[in-house]
């Protein structure tokens, strides 16, 4: 699965960063039909979470009314510099994970 | 009887005339302008056109960005925000990756990449002796020059590679060899003309019917658009998928209950090759968001 992650590299402690994701997955709500009629089996992300310094900030469930390619929007406060883990987890368990370095500068200097 | 008829007809020309010839200032091709400003711009334009009934007539090219709302546009503007870029991105990455039993990949050869390659096309290919388009030039190479397996044209790896080589050329015009077009291509417009006026399927409307007379018009729940290709390859919302601009083509015959064509067809070749020069002055916006 294809991902693109908007964070910045660098932040300065206490900033309020709008962190978007975006995933290229088909959700087939499992309604859907094929060209000749057949039912397209369900296929979709069912949870997004976001980690930073190993916490849980932020979590998504999607339901099968999600359209493809799941754009998310969130905001995340900047504490100190670590890990920030970006993991999509589909129906059958399978975990898509992305991790992005967050750098906090001091700008007393 | 014969005066009576005759000045009906002037009416009605003139109802055909006026409100054309008074549409031409407000409708630009510039990115910021909105669907609404267009509507407002037609509608001054009945206005001054006292007796016409309803004549949003587009006299100039305009992309189909002005014919979607603002929550569309907005995905289309955000190169994050915008779905087709996760194909712009795998399409990159099929460019400089080797393939095939030969071990190349499209930039071994293509060493240095003019942004403008896209905008070329379609264009005689002198080794095929045919009239190609972007992706039947990329399946091409895929086959003879990669010695890869060949590609569909709607596949995955078409589109990507497509809308990678579009996207390079954002933002420039695409319509400098169609303008004049040399000698081996202007046959190829000028059947794509005819496909374009030609009545076809149950419904026996023609592309002109309702891409040139009934612009801005409701069919439905959507605005009908100038029907132009500059932002091909699509994100779609319908197809929640890229799909080229022949997959269109097969939706709107479909609509009018005609043969679809197959895809990367000498017909829908054509029809890309006219397209192209009725949308003159329009910049690439690949990949465009559309409803």
């Amino acid at each position: 699965m294809k991902t693109r992650i908007s964070i910045p590299a660098t932040a300065k402690k206490g900033d309020i960063l709008n962190i978007k994701t975006l995933a290229s997955h088909p959700m087939h709500s499992g309604f859907r039909r094929d060209a000749i009629g057949a039912l397209v089996p369900r296929d979709i992300i069912n949870r997004f979470r976001c980690e930073y310094q190993g916490q849980l900030v932020f979590e998504a469930k999607f339901g099968p009314g999600t359209a493809a390619n799941p754009f998310l929007s969130f905001h995340l406060r900047a504490d100190e510099r670590g890990n920030v883990v970006f993991i999509w987890i589909d129906q059958q368990g399978e975990r898509t994970e992305e991790l992005r370095f967050l750098d906090i500068v001091d700008d007393e200097y | 009887m014969r005066s009576a008829a005759a000045s009906l007809l002037i009416v009605i020309i003139a109802n055909f005339l006026l409100p054309a010839a008074s549409a031409t200032v407000p409708l630009t091709n510039t990115l910021s302008a909105s669907a609404s400003a267009s509507a407002s711009a037609s509608a001054s334009a009945s206005a001054s056109a006292s007796a016409s009934a309803s004549a949003p007539v587009a006299s100039r090219a305009q992309s189909g960005y002005h014919f979607q709302s603002s929550d569309t546009q907005s995905l289309q503007d955000d190169d994050f925000k915008n779905p087709g870029m996760l194909w712009v991105d795998t399409g990159r990455q099929y460019f400089n990756d080797a393939t095939g039993s030969k071990n190349k990949a499209c930039a071994s050869c293509h060493k240095k990449l003019a942004s403008s390659v896209a905008t070329t096309f379609p264009k005689m290919n002198q080794h095929l002796g045919a009239v190609v388009n972007l992706t039947t030039q990329i399946q091409h190479c895929r086959s003879q020059h990669q010695q890869a397996e060949p590609i569909d044209y709607e596949s995955e790896t078409a589109l990507a590679l497509t809308a990678y080589l579009a996207n390079h050329a954002r933002g420039q015009r695409a319509d400098h060899h169609v303008l004049a077009p040399p000698a081996t291509l202007k046959q190829s417009v000028e059947d794509g003309g005819r496909y374009f006026n030609q009545r076809r399927g149950q419904l026996n409307l023609s592309c002109h019917n309702c891409h040139q007379d009934s612009v801005g018009k409701m069919l439905r729940g959507d605005l009908i658009s100038h029907g132009q290709s500059n932002g091909y390859p699509i994100y779609r919302l319908e197809w929640q998928s890229l799909g080229s601009l022949h997959r269109r083509f097969r939706a709107c015959d479909i609509g009018v209950r005609a043969q679809p064509q197959a895809l990367g067809i000498d017909t829908y070749i054509n029809l890309e090759a006219y397209l192209k020069q009725r949308g003159a002055g329009l910049l690439i916006e690949t990949p465009a968001v559309r409803r």
